[in-house]
């Protein structure tokens, strides 16, 4: 059981980086992508 | 775009719906992006399955190897990243071009890679108890990760000293090149020094894979995930330091233009004609 806990642990600490990592940026992308012109952003 | 009336017996014009152009164009993402992330869900979804469900227990490491197939994946896209940093330094550094977007990159990518060979470390130290029975040894391949995890937090420091975007990117060039040289040494010290960390995952002493197909494949599902994962983040966070970039132009353009009216301001009571002088107008 104590492996379970660990293994566990360790997959959700992965996902829960990944997600919280994935959120944080596309975030920020969009707070700073309201105060840039479409004509800007070379990738619109 | 026409649609069919139930209430009537002509098609009538529907004009209110969105341009599907407009709307995907949110932030920093693109119709590539929003693809190439749903991959990235997909894998990530079949590397629990695998993972955790199909791959079998292994002979010595029991259940514990589970964690592998996300400890393994989270090192080799830190790897990654700072391999990418380096070469967007050195494509940055050495081109006469001396091109803006290549500093982006390296930048990006280094943050992405910090995040996850913090997120190895931690991983690793719960492995480490499960196999090992500590969380922690000075062993060399720890000791070296821990330093490289250092090393980049360094990096990144060094990124907001200050300055223009051009010495900004000049300094973290030639120190993103410098300390990609820790990853052939990390990698490397299993081999150098007596390491309790295991050698290679996959192969044996004489270089054949030595691992299940199952467990060979549930590696290969965490490898893709990560790997697409990071292209993932790394355009995102690309486009984001663009704009942030650009923005920090504006506000400085902006301060020197307040400035220089403030200049113009000033100098105007000195510069100004002196108002002439009213004549005879006491004897009207």
């Amino acid at each position: 059981m104590e492996d379970a806990g660990f293994i566990i642990g360790s997959y959700l600490l992965t996902f829960g980086v990944v997600a919280l990592f994935s959120w944080r940026v596309v975030r920020h992308g969009r707070k700073l992508a309201d105060r840039v012109p479409d004509d800007e952003k070379y990738w619109a | 775009m026409t649609t069919f009336d139930p209430t009537g017996t002509e098609s009538v014009p529907v004009t209110s719906a969105p341009a599907p152009h407009d709307s995907y164009r949110v932030g920093t993402g693109t119709r590539a992006t929003r693809v190439l992330g749903l991959f990235t869900i997909v894998s990530m979804g079949w590397l629990v399955v695998f993972g955790l469900g199909f791959s079998p227990a292994d002979r010595d490491q029991d259940e514990a190897v589970r964690i592998l197939y996300v400890h393994v994946p989270t090192i080799w896209l830190a790897y990654l990243a700072f391999v990418v940093t380096a070469i967007a330094s050195a494509l940055y550094l050495f081109p006469k071009a001396h091109s803006l977007g290549w500093d982006r990159l390296a930048g990006a990518s280094a943050e992405i890679g910090v995040a996850f060979v913090a997120v190895t470390l931690v991983v690793g130290a719960l492995w480490g108890r499960l196999t090992w029975g500590v969380f922690w040894q000075w062993d060399a391949r720890l000791t070296l990760t821990a330093l490289l995890f250092v090393s980049y937090i360094g990096y990144l420091a060094v990124r907001r000293l200050g300055g223009t975007h051009e010495q900004r990117a000049r300094r973290s060039a030639v120190l993103g090149l410098l300390i990609v040289l820790e990853i052939p040494l990390l990698h490397f010290s299993v081999k150098l020094w007596r390491s309790l960390h295991q050698g290679s995952t996959l192969t044996d002493p004489s270089g054949d894979v030595k691992m299940d197909g199952l467990m060979l494949f549930s590696l290969f599902v965490g490898v893709i995930a990560f790997t697409l994962l990071y292209v993932w983040l790394v355009l995102h966070r690309t486009r984001a330091m663009a704009m942030e970039d650009l923005l920090d132009d504006r506000q400085l353009d902006s301060a020197l233009e307040a400035r220089r009216a403030e200049a113009r301001i000033d100098a105007a009571p000195e510069s100004a004609p002196e108002p002439a002088p009213e004549v005879g107008t006491e004897d009207r």
